[in-house]
């Protein structure tokens, strides 16, 4: 695979607050990659210091083997859907999507041609001279859509689209962004918060925090071989333990010795261990491995969600067997259930269920929304 | 609950709305009314239309420069002078107060405030004072001869000319031209101008395909807030012009003094009337330029 | 491209105060002359708090600006309440007409035709002069009116329709909670206006020109009469003072703004870290 933008050692602070700590990413050419962290972990820094909007403080971006640091956002071969979408209000929905071709002073009868061809490939060829202000979120994004891609650039950014959809409309943009990206093979570059859209969508996720690129890997890695605390609590739900490394494929937690998959750790080595909520089978407490008292059971439609206090340790189960709550069950774990990772400075902040609640949760999800959004 | 309901349905509002509702009526509607009354009066409030024929047909002698006598429609000379004079003052305060505008949107925080009050300041002042400054600087015995004297410099001629007038104009009515455009630049969405440089547009594409036409609406408020003022204005040019040409707002002044009023209502009824043409013709063909489809 | 701005704004703001600096500096000349410097004197200071007839108008004008900015500013708030609540687009849309007229209009339309109907009416009573302190205020009510609104009208917009509601849901009457939820969320339009509506009042010349009788003078008429013969530098010394008064309000201002500038530059922060 051809590598189309390199970012060498990035550093960017902003009122002297370190935003990106010494980046260094690959994004390859054909690629659907997805910036994911919480808000603050500086992805929609790096999305805009690609984009020209912003100048790294140290470090070169390469785009093609060349060094583009000074070139400015409109010279670059890159192209932004933005996160309100930046539609000029005073065009409407054609002559937004023409705007980059009458900047290149494209003949009219081209223009008219490609402009129509772009808003068949996003729909909207029924809306061309309605007032941008007059769309809803999705057409609006689609029209976003369509006036990036209109220059044909090597590679678009996306800085959030899907943010200000509902979740119906949201799943929808999601497979269509992904037919788009296949149909015209140009490099994607995602920025999202939101783990479930970055797994369904991507080639390559990039888990960010702090500054700092935690992990890159596919979908399936990056969920089924988390390197820290922090990747493994980001994505999906986990029970992550304090544990100790014996031996190859032999490792202690929660006073009891596990059979695993993993090797390559010192032995006596301190690690963090996680398991995923439903990778564990309740048992009848005599065949458990572990044993504890159930404490909370929440119906969750397919499943139900069950937390288990185990020696103090709140696990969080998912299974489709109903438990009681105070029921005392056991807990069985096939060794490839089990994941290890290295400690690292995440450890012990994530992992416990102790203080879990659903209805906190969601009481927590609007503003997350709204939050999420600003870096 | 119930009052809460009974609240919103009830005649609150309706009591609350009522003393301005008879204010505006009485002191903003009636008054409009008995200026069209006193225009189509005479002095024994009959009807006529005399007055308005008069702004029409009333012819008097000018003398030129060259020393021959010409016969001209006087309030319509009149008239057309203001109107020339405030258009011309309108279009220097949009050529000198775009830019500054612009520059004023684009500095830091700290500087656009200063710069905003050091607009606003001038505004301030009265009126009376600011023209009556300029008329001791232009004056030919003034400052503005007494520095070109320093310098060895002819003196220039200058008070009692329209381009005083102008120069009055254009520095009482500047701000009124500012300050819009500047709000509605300040308040500008960077993301347009930044999707405007992504999707290929360099600085000056970006000043002239998003910028300028997005602040349109403010540089249309700039214009009916220097333009109005500035044709019915009847202080500027009596200092600044040395009262030896009459703008539009000189003659109903000097009707009103003369207390002819049936004739300075005509006069007021006309300029409204006319102005009331160009506000809704500015109006239909910014909207058009802003919404008709673009630039196709 | 900086430096070229730069030099542009210099020049636009020498422009702007160069008159005013004239002012300042001759106000202080001791000769009469307005364009030579003689020397250094407070001798027209001195004939301006000697001047009994200026002195009177300072006082007129503040009266007349304090109460048509109280009128003004109860009639406009209980106005825009009742605007925000109106129902019927037609009437919503006539308001919004008449409010605009005093805005659009030039103001020697709006000083004849209140002059008119004044004179009219005065005739009717068979009054001698009909124009007054009460015409006056009358008229600068008229004109400040639409600005009180303009200021008002769009905080009740942003504001949550269901604070009051929540207020009377708790127990408070309508005009409690008017007090106690709608206009300490409100207070800052109606501040703004406030102050609008006192120096538009005192700076206004055109309106009151027509309005006035020979009993009451406002300052800026007495400037009007002082200018029209030949000006001695006290009206110098005056707008000395005046410009003084104005800068000390506008940095005080500034001063109990602070407060407001500190959370908008805040909020600016967060969107500016939104972009980012």
């Amino acid at each position: 695979m051809k590598k189309i933008i390199e970012l060498k050692n990035i550093s960017k602070s902003f009122d002297g607050e370190l935003v990106l700590d010494h980046i260094d990413l690959n994004i390859y050419d054909n690629e659907f990659l997805t910036l994911l962290g919480p808000s603050g972990c500086g992805k929609t820094t790096t999305l805009r210091i690609i984009g020209g909007f912003e100048q790294p403080d140290g470090g070169d971006v390469v785009f093609m083997g060349e060094r583009i640091n000074d070139v400015p956002p409109h010279k670059r071969n890159v192209n932004t859907v933005f996160q309100k979408y930046a539609l000029f209000p005073h065009l409407n929905v054609f002559e937004n999507v023409a705007f980059p071709l009458r900047e290149r002073k494209v003949p009219k009868a081209e223009i008219e041609e490609k402009v129509n061809e772009m808003l068949a490939l996003v729909k909207l060829s029924q809306l061309a001279k309605r007032r941008v202000t007059e769309l809803s979120g999705g057409q609006q994004q689609r029209v976003a859509i369509a006036r990036a891609l209109i220059g044909h650039p090597k590679v678009l950014l996306l800085d959030e689209p899907l943010g200000a959809l509902d979740l119906k409309l949201r799943k929808d943009m999601q497979q269509e962004l992904k037919k788009i990206q296949k149909a015209t093979g140009i490099t994607f570059i995602f920025v999202t918060h939101d783990q479930e859209e970055a797994l369904t969508m991507s080639d390559t996720v990039v888990v960010m925090s702090e500054g700092r690129i935690q992990q890159i890997g596919t979908p399936i890695d990056v969920y089924n071989e988390p390197k820290n605390a922090f990747v493994a609590d980001f994505i999906g739900e986990s029970n992550i333990l304090d544990g100790i490394f014996i031996e190859d494929k032999k490792v202690r937690f929660s006073g009891h010795t596990f059979t695993c998959v993993d090797t390559g750790f010192k032995p006596r080595e301190a690690v963090d261990v996680v398991v995923r909520p439903e990778d564990v089978d309740i048992v009848p407490e005599d065949k458990g491995m572990l044993r504890g008292v159930v404490t909370s059971v929440t119906f969750m439609g397919v499943h139900y969600e069950v937390i288990v206090d185990i020696g103090g340790f709140k696990w969080m189960i998912q299974t489709t067997d109903f438990v009681d709550v105070d029921e005392h069950i056991g807990l069985y774990i096939e060794p490839d259930a089990i994941h290890i990772m290295e400690k690292s400075e995440y450890s012990g902040l994530y992992g416990d269920y102790s203080s879990f609640s659903n209805e906190l949760d969601e009481l927590d999800a609007p503003v997350d929304a709204e939050t999420e959004s600003e870096e | 609950m119930k009052q809460s309901v009974q609240f919103r349905k009830g005649r609150g509002h309706h009591l609350l709305l009522a003393p301005y509702s008879v204010w505006s009526a009485l002191f903003i509607v009636v008054p409009l009314v008995f200026i069209a009354y006193y225009a189509f009066t005479d002095n024994n409030f009959a009807f006529t239309t005399e007055n308005i024929t008069r702004f029409f047909t009333t012819k008097s002698n000018v003398t030129a420069a060259d020393g021959s006598v010409s016969e001209v429609r006087t309030y319509l000379l009149i008239f057309m002078r203001s109107l020339k004079l405030s258009v011309i003052s309108t279009a220097l305060c949009l050529l000198l107060g775009y830019p500054t505008a612009y520059i004023m949107a684009r500095s830091s925080d700290r500087a656009q405030k200063i710069m905003l009050t050091l607009i606003m300041i001038p505004m301030w002042m009265n009126f009376l004072i600011r023209t009556y400054a300029w008329m001791t600087i232009l004056q030919d015995t003034g400052i503005l001869n007494g520095l070109l004297s320093s310098l060895h410099l002819p003196n220039i001629h200058i008070i009692g000319t329209e381009s005083a007038v102008v120069i009055g104009m254009v520095y009482d009515y500047f701000p009124y031209m500012v300050l819009p455009i500047y709000s509605i630049m300040a308040k500008m969405d960077v993301r347009l101008l930044e999707a405007a440089r992504d999707l290929g547009c360099n600085g000056v594409s970006v000043l002239r395909r998003v910028i300028f036409p997005l602040s349109l609406p403010g540089v249309l408020s700039g214009i009916t807030m220097v333009l109005i003022p500035s044709i019915s204005t009847f202080y500027i040019s009596q200092k600044l012009g040395s009262g030896k040409f009459f703008l539009i707002g000189d003659a109903i002044e000097g009707q009103y003094i003369a207390n002819n009023l049936h004739f300075a209502a005509a006069m007021a009824f006309i300029l409204m009337l006319i102005l009331l043409v160009c506000m809704y013709l500015m109006k239909y063909f910014t909207n058009r330029h802003l919404y008709g489809g673009g630039e196709a | 491209m900086k430096t070229i701005s730069r030099i542009y704004t210099a020049l636009i703001f020498i422009f702007l105060f160069a008159p005013i600096v004239i002012l300042l500096v001759f106000s202080f000349n001791e000769a009469k002359s307005l364009s030579v410097f003689s020397g250094f004197s407070l001798k027209w200071y001195r004939e301006l708090f000697r001047d009994e007839a200026t002195l009177s108008s300072v006082k007129n004008t503040l009266l007349l600006a304090t109460s048509a900015m109280v009128i003004s500013t109860v009639i406009g708030t209980a106005a825009s309440v009742g605007i925000q609540r109106l129902r019927s687009k037609f009437y919503r849309s006539v308001m919004n007409t008449v409010t605009d007229i005093p805005m659009t209009n030039p103001d020697i339309i709006t000083g004849i035709s209140l002059m008119l109907m004044f004179v009219f009416v005065g005739r009717l009573f068979g009054a001698g002069t009909s124009l007054n302190f009460w015409t006056m205020l009358i008229a600068h009510v008229t004109f400040c009116l639409p600005y009180i609104i303009l200021q008002v009208l769009p905080k009740l917009q942003q504001m949550d329709p269901a604070l009051p509601e929540a207020a009377m849901d708790l127990g408070c009457t309508p005009l409690r909670a008017f007090f106690k939820a709608t206009l300490p969320e409100i207070m800052p339009g109606v501040i703004t206006g406030a102050i609008m509506a006192f120096t538009l009042s005192l700076d206004d010349f055109v309106i009151s020109y027509f309005t006035s009788g020979n009993g009451f003078q406002t300052l800026p008429i007495r400037i009007y009469n002082m200018t029209k013969k030949t000006v001695t530098p006290k009206m110098y010394a005056l707008s000395t003072i005046i410009f003084f008064v104005i800068l000390a309000l506008l940095l005080l201002t500034n001063l109990t703004n602070n407060d407001d500038a500190r959370r908008m530059k805040e909020a600016r922060r967060n969107q500016n870290q939104t972009k980012t």
